[in-house]
């Protein structure tokens, strides 16, 4: 009886969706020849589609409303496989040697294509990391990350044609303007709540788009900027593909160096600070913590990794234009953030992984990739809000009383 | 004075095509607090659901007027069947879930439709014919005004009245009211919180398909992409108003429109898109209650 | 001696409406002050005012910490009045879900921690030691409030009136001298209200910390407070000792007048 009961509910919503998908799906208008092709095999393919995915849907809310009755006690209770695994220093230990290892010897086993692609999903991992301590930690919700990765851009560019300065020179200028950036535009937006901040700070990350794209003098305008140097080692001649090489390690080692400061700081006064302020913010002032410098620190410090992230994107790619920083790249890092985990190292580093280097690896489903994001973002809000890996806090060690004493 | 003239009803224009989308954002806002990122989507899949009507029933050789009532029909009801699936779907499981949740699910909503036209359609920019037939009437005036921007003007004010109407005395009207001021309360008094809800988007999105074919008629073309900035804009407009209040929606969307149109028309057309983000960062810095929006203290 | 808390004339506007009307109240050192009044007289909204949550319309708020060193703490931002020595719980719990217990009470000792981002990253001596002391210190607030077999679970998980004594341990970790408690026994049980008087005693007689408190059950405000204030609709009707606040006409007539109305 139930079992009739799921399949009529799936036959409507197939049927409804069906319906929906049916003018867009379907019908494709040629205005310029005046024809229509009619594309009824998409039709059925919606019909099985939604019909499947309902029950999975039903399924998987369930299993959501069952889980969220039983409260898992404490910190343990709520532990995935993989971080107990995780946990474990008799599995931990060999598993960080094997992926040293692999990071590497990596280049060399693998085609300069290769390469480049997995030093693309670096950058995205910092970006991930430097957009998790604004949006997974502090709880900020920036739409606008993209800009400070525009500033880190321009700044290696600009700095470049006018100054002649070079890559490690503006590696550290780069992410500094990307602060300061950071600090003026976080100063007057931070008062304000969760979804209007959202907004003001896609209004400013779109702002500096559109100027890169009409200030030519500036700018260079939408064509770009061309020919930018990628990083030197001690005035030797590299070849592209040893370059190519070179960068990779120097991503490698920005991301060996994210993890450690932001290891770090959220195990610190200031990183509890900025969860404390995600959870509650009445409570967090209340507590005697300063909401505005918490925010502006999280903000800042967001804003210098997408800042050093430009730099190294420029220095890459030789090549940079307004086109590359629009609202939906900053979404992307967003996409990266919430799969992977709010809050969660690893688990952002794995998203970042995961979005960037799935697409590239597997050609037919790249053209779906914007598609397959999209939905991932509703899929893990509706049933996963903490990513695939969530944030674990820490336990304290400290002595009671009794041992104290005796001790 | 002509150039004027032209100016202020081109800001007309723009800002009742704003209101249409304008009020679905301030009544979902009004309703559950959601920002909602995918509004301007909706609007994109009204004229997109127009033009293929259009296009079908041109070749079936209807008659002008008929075509763009039934295509402006079937905008109307696939938007609002898009709006009302996007909240049972991406919205109504997260209602109890921190608030950034559902706006961070709307924004993939939004990234979806987007894509979701691109790949079923296109991305090229398709014409959209104009079927606004020309008034005699307007000959008089020496084409400072064309029939369609006739046509939207006095279909804003109707759907204005119509909502007006349907908010302060039909029973629903209530009830949504009821709802935005209190849902567990409105819910403890027998009202159906759900539906109400469904309903708001239902709405929200129709009206916003409205403002879609009008403004494809007019301007003559669309893309996947149209929502996004048309979406934001009428947020923006939404916030000076006022966010929530309906008659904010629509002096919001005027001052816009018409602000828009004359710093265009006088000053520089370069920077129009990063005047309205401009807009947009300094009202909700300096007055994020907007307009005729009420400040409100944040309960603790 | 100063009152440790001094609060004269406070007014507070919403819009057109007087939530607070020229309101007078002290606290002197080592003092239990009880806050009472019908639902919506305006308490809470008293507590607002003075820990900056709320920008009074008028009046002049005074701490003196200690009994000196009197400061205006009118325009104070809410984290400045609890780093000068006023911490306060909330009527609906407000905790970090989402930390540990004894995260929640680290927390409470952030203002009184120096490290900054610096010291976060290259974790030098100073950090380091601090870091230590403060998970110690916490601990041991913990076991004074009789948490500490909570230590390490999520705020969250804790049973409700736990919850309510962690927001209490919270608040004494920012090392107050005034502690304000919005209903502390809001919905707990005899057994547990009778612990929180007792724990509201200790902190009294161990810490040497005065206690303003809003409270509706009447048998805990009547056996704790040495003063009680009454409110009603935005004005103080009274004050006195509990016997004096019993016998009151006018606080009857305010609470069997709610009787009526409700």
């Amino acid at each position: 009886m139930t079992a009739l009961n799921e399949i009529k509910k799936s036959l409507l919503v197939s049927i409804w969706f069906m319906f929906l998908t049916f003018p867009i799906m379907v019908i494709k208008v040629n205005t310029v020849e005046q024809t229509i092709s009619w594309r009824w095999n998409r039709l059925a393919a919606v019909g099985i589609g939604s019909f499947c995915l309902s029950f999975v849907w039903r399924y998987m809310l369930k299993r959501k409303e069952t889980g969220a009755k039983k409260t898992a006690l404490g910190n343990g209770g709520e532990l995935s496989a993989v971080q107990r695994l995780l946990q474990n220093p008799r599995f931990f230990k060999p598993a960080l040697l094997a992926t040293a290892v692999f990071a590497l010897i990596y280049p060399f086993y693998f085609s300069m294509y290769q390469v480049n692609i997995m030093t693309t999903a670096l950058i995205y991992v910092i970006l991930g990391l430097g957009l998790n301590i604004v949006v997974g930690l502090a709880g900020l919700l920036d739409l606008g990350y993209v800009a400070f990765y525009a500033v880190g851009a321009y700044s290696y560019a600009l700095l470049h044609i006018h100054f002649g300065l070079g890559f490690w020179a503006c590696l550290p200028i780069g992410a500094g303007l990307a602060m300061m950036f950071g600090i003026v535009l976080g100063f007057p937006v931070l008062r304000l709540r969760g979804d209007y901040l959202a907004i003001v700070t896609l209004g400013f990350g779109e702002i500096i788009r559109l100027i890169l794209e009409n200030w030519n003098a500036f700018s260079y305008g939408p064509s770009g900027i061309a020919n930018i140097p990628r990083p030197g080692l001690f005035g030797m001649h590299l070849t592209i593909h040893q370059s190519l090489i070179y960068i990779y390690f120097i991503m490698v080692a920005i991301v060996v160096f994210t993890i450690f400061v932001v290891r770090r700081l959220q195990d610190s006064r200031i990183g509890r600070a900025w969860i404390a302020l995600r959870e509650d913010e009445v409570a967090c002032q209340a507590t005697g913590i300063d909401k505005t410098k918490t925010k502006l620190s999280a903000f800042a410090l967001g804003a210098t990794w997408a800042g050093m992230g430009g730099v190294v994107f420029a220095a890459k790619t030789t090549f940079i234009n307004p086109a590359s920083f629009t609202i939906w790249e900053s979404v992307m890092i967003l996409c990266i953030v919430v799969l992977g985990g709010m809050g969660s190292i690893l688990g952002v580093i794995l998203g970042a992984l995961i979005l960037m280097l799935l697409p590239e690896y597997m050609r037919a489903f790249s053209e779906y990739r914007m598609l397959l994001f999209a939905a991932a973002l509703v899929v893990m809000m509706v049933f996963r809000p903490n990513g695939i890996i969530s944030a674990v806090r820490r336990n304290y060690e400290f002595k009671g009383t009794n041992e104290k004493e005796t001790a | 004075m002509d150039y004027f003239m032209e100016l202020f009803l081109g800001g007309l224009t723009r800002g009742s095509i704003y209101a249409l989308i304008a009020l679905g954002y301030t009544m979902v806002y009004g309703i559950i607090e959601l920002i909602n990122f995918a509004h301007g989507e909706i609007y994109m899949i009204g004229a997109f659901t127009a033009l293929i009507t259009i296009s079908v029933l041109t070749m079936l050789g209807l008659n002008k007027i008929a075509i763009l009532l039934i295509a402006a029909v079937a905008a109307i009801i696939y938007s609002s069947a898009y709006g009302y699936t996007a909240e049972k779907v991406a919205y109504k499981p997260l209602r109890s879930a921190p608030r950034l949740s559902p706006l961070i699910s709307a924004i993939g909503v939004s990234l979806f439709l987007q894509n979701y036209v691109l790949l079923a359609q296109t991305s090229d920019f398709l014409p959209f014919p104009n079927l606004i037939p020309q008034f005699k009437f307007l000959k008089a005036y020496g084409g400072i005004v064309q029939s369609s921007e006739i046509v939207i003007y006095v279909t804003t004010a109707i759907v204005l009245v119509i909502l007006t109407f349907l908010i302060k005395f039909t029973k629903l009207g209530k009830a949504m009211r009821a709802t935005a001021q209190d849902r567990d309360m409105a819910m403890l008094v027998g009202v159906n919180v759900d539906r109400v809800i469904s309903f708001t988007f239902v709405v929200g999105s129709a009206t916003a398909a409205l403002g879609g074919v009008l403004i494809a008629s007019h301007i003559g073309q669309i893309n996947f992409y149209i929502g996004f900035i048309a979406g934001i804009k009428a947020f923006v407009a939404a916030v000076l108003g006022g966010i929530g209040s309906m008659p904010g929606a629509v002096l919001g969307s005027l001052v816009l429109g018409w602000t828009e149109s004359f710093f265009t028309g006088y000053i520089s057309s370069d920077y129009e898109d990063v005047f309205a983000f401009l807009f947009l960062v300094l009202i909700l810095i300096f007055r994020p209650s907007g307009i005729l929006g009420r400040t409100d203290t944040d309960k603790v | 001696m100063d009152p440790v808390l001094d609060i004269k004339q406070l007014t507070m506007d919403f819009g057109g409406l007087r939530a607070l009307d020229h309101i007078d109240l002290d606290v002197k050192a080592g003092e239990i002050a009880a806050l009472i009044g019908p639902n919506g007289a305006g308490k809470t909204t008293f507590f607002n005012c003075i820990t900056g949550i709320y920008k009074p319309t008028q009046g002049d708020m005074f701490i003196s910490p200690g009994g000196k060193n009197r400061i205006r703490i009118n325009g104070l931002k809410p984290n400045q009045v609890t780093e000068r020595g006023m911490a306060r719980t909330f009527q609906n719990i407000r905790l970090f879900q989402n930390m540990t217990v004894l995260e929640n009470v680290m927390m409470g000792r952030h203002c009184r921690m120096r490290a900054g981002i610096p010291g976060a990253v290259f974790r030098n001596k100073a950090t380091r030691e601090e870091e230590k002391r403060v998970v110690q210190e916490s601990y041991e607030i913990l076991e004074k409030i009789g948490l500490e077999q909570f230590v390490n679970e999520f705020a969250k998980n804790l049973p409700y009136g736990a919850q309510r004594r962690l927001e209490i341990a919270r608040a004494m970790a920012t090392e107050p001298f005034i502690l304000l408690l919005d209903e502390p026994a809001a919905g707990m049980n005899n057994q547990e209200t009778s612990e929180l008087d007792q724990l509201v005693l200790k902190i009294r007689e161990e810490e040497h910390i005065s206690i303003l408190l809003i409270e509706h059950d009447m048998k805990f405000v009547m056996s704790l407070s040495d003063r009680i204030f009454v409110m009603d609709y935005g004005k103080k009707i009274a004050q006195g000792t509990p016997q004096e606040i019993k016998s009151n006409p006018a606080v009857i007539r305010a609470y069997l007048g709610e009787d009526v109305d409700a």
